[in-house]
């Protein structure tokens, strides 16, 4: 799925809609929450957009939401920006988050962003010249008995060596 | 060492079915309706009994923390908050739980709503947690179709609606006020305490915080009595608890075990040893990044448990145990934490906001070789600064560690400032 959003390009100056399968979801999301108290939803909202823009979230779609849940177009952006899960600007088809936090690094996470710098050829918050991959570290990802971890969209990869991340990698350009 | 026949989490490494089928066979669910119609004044005083300390990191009596909830204000609704923010590093206890353990929790959430007298509960999972968000929709899912949620939950009559809300990359909305922020639609910044959750807390009302293994860990209780749990562990420190055994040691692994078991006992029998054997243990953070570490003299001996490692200057947190062997460079290791808590700090208070990013800044000088005489003390001035300073607790997180480094490693400190 997440290579047919790659194709769908956004243009952040058009006003953003959520698809209608997304617009279904919504109300169930609201129902979640006080009927005063709406702006409860933005996460969940925000999460939906983001994905539905294949993984990150543009100006558009924050003053979307925000509409929706009757709030100021600022506080949107507060909370956009404030939260590490939103990506402001594109990502690749492949978000490779290299947890780097102590029980990692204990357990050698520096060797893996190493090679994953090698390999993909870039440096952390950069992606790939055929949008493939974006590269990061991350804070503790909270599965340090599996460590080194590494995410990939919504996905762990946990006890990870130099060359099973690599192989890793390169298969997900084969698939 | 914990008996085989007091382990709560049956399925803690998921070698069972997660699903309701699964968990009713493990004995979740069993009667439930029976307990409801014990009343709320009756689990209270159970949880009370048991001694059950809440298993987020700061340890309070949890049944104490129930009987706080405000009742002044009959037509205020009151909620029920799970927190599932789990992000300390060395801790993934919860996870476990959410995975392969999420019928415990759902049914610890609704017996906690029922005596706090709340008829809607939040679950505050992290964001990263896709997989587990997943399966814990899955099970609250479960849970609604077999009548245990909803109108009349297990048939009591109670109304109790469990919704899931997934959080977004924040270590600070672990915090229970950050976490009310959150949930209300805003960045996670922490409120001034008090008031306190208790009186007023989600959306302005009485509000009750739990952890995910804590509440877990209450429909045992609860079936098997609160004298049974109070009789495992140590004075003050009663009950099981899950480990995360992490770092240097053979066998990473969460594990079940009683609190006050002695910490090389529980790197040895169940982490398979530090890697090279236990002399080649250099030192151990046993409770999460946010407590000081322990140098090997203290793990020799010392127990596994609130009241003993707070003797010892450290604490129990969140039991996740970070194990580091001699080949560990431990000023870089703490270092690392420290720029964690300077990308997680939120910004609010001026001294963890500034002070977070000039501790990392001086332990990376010292880490380089680059740091002189000066730079020890001043480092340790500065943790003193941002200690007790702040709006929450994460300031006081960011100086301990740094502090424990000072205070067991200092002659290492020492040989690294730079030659003149």
């Amino acid at each position: 799925m997440t290579k047919e959003l790659e194709k769908q390009k956004i243009d952040p100056t058009e006003p953003f809609a959520f698809s209608p399968e997304n617009e279904a979801k919504i109300p169930e999301i609201l129902k979640r929450y006080p009927d005063d108290r709406q702006a409860s939803a933005i996460l969940p909202l925000f999460y939906l957009a983001q994905r539905q823009c294949g993984g990150w979230l543009p100006p558009s779609a924050i003053e979307k939401v925000t509409e929706l849940l009757g709030m100021p177009v600022i506080r949107g952006y507060e909370v956009a920006t404030f939260y590490t899960l939103f990506n402001l600007k594109p990502v690749g088809t492949y978000h490779v988050q290299v947890c780097g936090t102590t029980p990692c690094m204990l357990r050698g996470s520096e060797a893996l962003l190493a090679a994953c710098k090698r390999h993909l050829k870039i440096e952390c918050g950069e992606t790939t010249k055929n949008g493939m991959f974006t590269l990061n570290e991350v804070e503790c990802l909270s599965a340090c008995v599996n460590a080194p971890i590494v995410q990939i969209n919504d996905t762990y990869y946990e006890d990870l060596t130099e060359e099973s991340l690599i192989k890793l990698l390169e298969g997900l350009v084969a698939c | 060492m914990l008996k085989e026949s007091d382990r709560i989490f049956t399925n803690l490494y998921g070698t069972d079915d997660w699903r309701l089928k699964g968990a009713l066979r493990r004995g979740d669910w069993d009667k439930t309706k029976e307990l409801l119609s014990k009343g709320p004044e009756w689990i209270t005083q159970e949880v009370i009994t048991s001694g059950l300390r809440g298993r987020g990191g700061a340890g309070f009596p949890t049944g104490k923390k129930w009987s706080f909830i405000s009742k002044e204000d009959e037509s205020l609704p009151r909620y029920l908050i799970i927190n599932a923010d789990e992000s300390e590093p060395g801790t993934c206890k919860d996870r476990d739980i959410l995975r392969y353990e999420p019928h415990k929790l759902i049914e610890g959430a609704l017996l906690a709503g029922f005596a706090i007298g709340a008829h809607v509960g939040y679950i505050y999972i992290r964001g990263e947690f896709y997989q587990e968000a997943e399966h814990l929709t899955a099970a609250v899912a479960e849970a609604y179709k077999a009548g245990f949620l909803g109108k009349s939950a297990v048939g009591s009559g109670w109304h109790f609606d469990l919704y899931i809300h997934r959080g977004a990359g924040a270590y600070i909305c672990g915090e229970e006020t950050a976490l009310l922020e959150s949930l209300e639609g805003r960045k996670g910044m922490p409120r001034l305490k008090p008031p306190f959750p208790a009186v007023v807390g989600l959306y302005g009302c009485p509000t009750i915080i739990n952890n995910v293994e804590t509440l877990a860990v209450v429909p045992t209780i609860l079936r098997r009595k609160g004298s049974w749990f109070a009789n495992i562990g140590t004075p003050d420190n009663t009950g099981t608890k899950i480990f995360c055994l992490s770092g240097h040691v053979n066998k990473p692994c969460n594990v079940e075990e009683s609190l006050g078991i002695p910490m090389k006992e529980l790197i040895e029998k169940h982490g398979g040893g530090v890697r090279g054997g236990w002399d080649n243990l250099l030192a151990v953070i046993p409770g999460g990044s946010s407590v000081p570490l322990l140098p090997k003299e203290i793990c020799e001996t010392v127990l596994m448990d609130f009241t003993s490692l707070a003797q010892v200057k450290s604490g129990l947190g969140t039991a996740g145990v970070i194990v580091m062997d001699k080949s560990t460079d431990v000023v870089r290791a703490i270092a690392r934490l420290s720029k964690f808590y300077m990308h997680e700090s939120c910004g609010q208070c001026t001294p963890c906001r500034e002070g977070t990013g000039w501790m990392w800044r001086m332990l990376m000088r010292l880490v380089e070789g680059e740091g002189t005489s000066e730079d020890i003390d001043q480092l340790e001035e500065v943790t003193h600064q941002v200690e007790g300073h702040t709006i929450c607790a994460l300031g006081d997180a960011a100086a301990w560690p740094v502090q424990g480094l000072i205070r067991h490693f200092r002659p290492e400190l020492e040989r690294r400032l730079r030659k003149e």
